[in-house]
């Protein structure tokens, strides 16, 4: 495996490895990273969207978890926004949602918007209720290898001088090596299905594959941002370590690892479903959109398309979301396509400097 | 260090040995976490079986032994070209060579519409960046992203195979008559001098091979507007420009040629995606490759076969890697092996 970051030139390196974006050299506090994000949300309608879907899925996964508790509590009546029991059976089997069959009635009947399965269980109800665990897992994943994985990174990447830093380093490189060795997927698979074939198992199975990737990542940018003239400079000023890290290096690190984190947390939702599919994740009462997938087209009901294309818009849906919000941090985030960018939008916020020193950089 | 063919061979013959130890890892790596978590999967292998009979399969496998010596006896017989046995006691190796041209076979037929579809596309967007082709290429491959492999692969499978006639299963519709020497479906077709079985193989291709594509198409896609865009307001272009060359002639010989050199490179990090998607998406088309036999093997507590596939998968990505490389220096001629 080659190191991506310093040994090459800098057209080699994936996208994130360019040098640090414009951003730190205005140098100004968490807060301006904000704006800055926020402004980007809305130079792209396609970003915007994607956002506006996270948000959406996220507080509707909120509202699902804590108001049937909540009103327990309050009202002494759980109200929850199912509108059935996902497990709950009726005699309403294999009811077509009213969308599926042409001419579309009106006013539609909202009683199964998904429909029904086989044993009347309402589809909806059993997509929705999926959503705070796959949304979950996702996020908790995601956060959880970008901790190990980044302080691993950066232990690699900053202290990686003296005999005792490089042999650190070095193992923590070649852990990372055998690890990234493994195809994703085959790991978490193997994984889940020797450790026990249950959800904490699947926990445990995502978190090991995906680790690896965020040393790569952080160790590429921290030997980037450690040779940028400003670090040495902190130090003779007498900035302690600490501080050159949390200002300097870690301030640095923020933007890439949110785009990768957001584009990971799509993935992880993927490749839990998928071992849910397998049927190692989830025991089959919990709905999980995987699972119904690969029970609902094992029924091989060939005109019953809805029961596998609910689950499926479902997973479909919630990973273009964190996608598109990626994807559209990731090409304005990216100084190289970021010169680009701000060339065609004509942003008035913030004009590029003719010489900046990403224009020298990256023309070396 | 400079670009000479000595310096090449050097270069290759470093990355090969570095091979050597993260093998060695994963290897390791995969002994023991299949072996610590599950010390004796004879139960589940034989869920059913009496106690004796259970006894008798501990004693067989040698899952009584010490950790150390069984790894032992693992390990010396891996150096040896013995690559263990499966639960069913058939030799691992043999299956999983058989298996290897047949993904062979479908991972470059997806490779081939990957380059051909995700290179006009990236043109395209780049071309009319900001502007609706754009962001209607962007959806659309981001869709390929956000599609999991196995739901793309089922609705190509229960959707479009029977509307449209193509064959959802396995890689001939019948037993070919002939053998099969290089385990590659349309190439054992045509070294028997068989249309019928050709044209029916490369039936059975179409789907998986598209299945796997669209999935990845995104990476390529993505990569060619990055890098166009990239290039677009290099002076170079600008003098072209004013050289008067057609804007087509700019685009295709100037502009799209130094950006396939970005696109190149990613085309080997796209091979671990690759390689796992063909896990599911061969067990749901039936084609007997290398991700059908990791898939039974993982799901059935196959330990030989699962170490046996991962040996494979990492060397498999190494040299997808090593190629990659390869090529951007062939291409870049900026680039030193080193």
């Amino acid at each position: 495996m080659v190191d991506p970051v310093p040994e090459r030139p800098s057209t080699v390196a994936p996208i994130s490895s360019g040098p640090p974006a414009p951003l730190a050299r205005r140098g100004g506090g968490w807060s301006e990273v904000l704006q800055e994000s926020l402004r980007t949300l809305a130079s792209n309608p396609l970003t915007l969207v994607g956002f506006l879907l996270v948000v959406f899925l996220i507080i509707v996964s909120a509202v699902l978890l804590v108001l049937p508790p909540l009103t327990e509590l309050l009202l002494r009546h759980a109200y929850t926004i199912v509108p059935y029991d996902p497990n709950g059976i009726s005699t309403a089997t294999l009811v077509a949602p009213t969308w599926w069959t042409w001419p579309l009635r009106f006013p539609p009947d909202m009683s199964h918007i998904f429909g029904t399965d086989e044993l009347g269980r309402d589809i909806f109800a059993r997509v929705l209720f999926a959503l705070p665990l796959d949304l979950g897992i996702g996020m908790f994943v995601t956060l959880l290898s970008v901790a190990i994985g980044g302080g691993l990174g950066l232990v690699a990447g900053f202290w990686d001088e003296g005999p005792v830093g490089r042999g650190v380093s070095t193992v923590i490189m070649r852990v990372t090596d055998i690890f990234l060795a493994f195809p994703s997927l085959v790991l978490a698979l193997a994984l889940a299905a020797i450790l026990g074939r249950n959800l904490n198992a699947t926990l445990i199975a995502l978190t090991a594959t995906w680790w690896p990737y965020y040393v790569r990542i952080v160790r590429g940018e921290v030997l980037v941002i450690k040779h940028q003239g400003y670090i040495p400079a902190a130090r003779i000023a007498g900035v302690s370590e600490a501080r050159i890290v949390w200002r300097h290096v870690l301030r640095n690190l923020l933007e890439p690892l949110t785009v990768y984190a957001t584009l990971d947390i799509g993935s992880v939702i993927v490749t839990f479903s998928t071992i849910a599919f397998v049927g190692i994740a989830v025991p089959p009462n919990i709905p999980e959109w995987g699972s119904m997938i690969a029970y609902y087209q094992g029924l091989f009901y060939p005109s019953a398309l809805w029961l596998v294309l609910a689950p499926g818009l479902a997973i479909f849906v919630t990973v273009l979301g964190f996608s598109l919000l990626g994807d559209g941090l990731r090409d304005v985030l990216d100084p190289r396509t970021r010169r680009a960018f701000a060339r065609e939008t004509r942003s008035s916020t913030s004009p590029e400097p003719a010489s900046s020193p990403l224009a020298a950089a990256s023309e070396e | 260090m400079g670009r000479s063919l000595g310096d090449l061979v050097f270069f290759v013959g470093r990355r090969l040995l570095e091979l050597i130890p993260v093998l060695l890892g994963v290897v390791v790596l995969t002994f023991l976490f299949t072996h610590i978590a599950v010390p004796d999967p004879c139960p589940a292998w034989y869920p059913h079986a009496k106690p004796p009979v259970i006894a008798a399969c501990r004693t067989f496998f040698g899952f009584g032994q010490p950790l150390y010596v069984q790894f032992e006896k693992y390990i010396v017989g891996l150096l040896q070209g013995n690559w263990g046995i499966d639960q069913s006691g058939a030799q691992v190796f043999p299956l999983i060579a058989a298996g290897i041209p047949e993904t062979l076979e479908l991972v470059l037929a997806s490779l081939a519409i990957m380059i051909v579809f995700g290179i006009a596309l990236g043109v395209i967007a780049a071309q009319y960046s900001g502007r609706w082709p754009d962001h209607l290429i962007r959806v659309f491959y981001l869709s390929g992203w956000a599609a999991p492999t196995y739901l793309a692969a089922i609705l190509l499978a229960i959707v479009v195979g029977p509307t449209f006639g193509f064959p959802t299963g396995g890689v001939y519709s019948v037993n070919p008559p002939f053998p099969q020497p290089t385990h590659m479906s349309i190439l054992d077709a045509m070294l028997a001098g068989n249309p019928t079985f050709t044209v029916d193989a490369i039936a059975h291709l179409i789907l998986p091979a598209t299945a796997l594509a669209f999935l990845n198409l995104g990476i390529i896609t993505r990569m060619t507007r990055t890098s166009m865009l990239e290039i677009l307001p290099m002076d170079f272009v600008k003098g072209s420009r004013m050289k008067g060359l057609s804007e087509s002639r700019v685009l295709y010989r100037h502009v799209l040629r130094n950006s396939l050199i970005t696109t190149t490179t990613v085309l080997g990090f796209t091979a671990s995606g690759l390689l796992s998607s063909t896990v599911v998406v061969e067990e749901i088309f039936r084609w007997p490759g290398i991700g059908k036999y990791s898939f039974d093997a993982i799901v059935n507590y196959n330990f030989s076969g699962t170490i046996g596939v991962v040996i494979v998968f990492a060397i498999a990505v190494v040299f997808a890697n090593l190629i990659a490389d390869i090529l951007y220096g062939v291409l870049d001629p900026r680039v030193e092996w080193r």
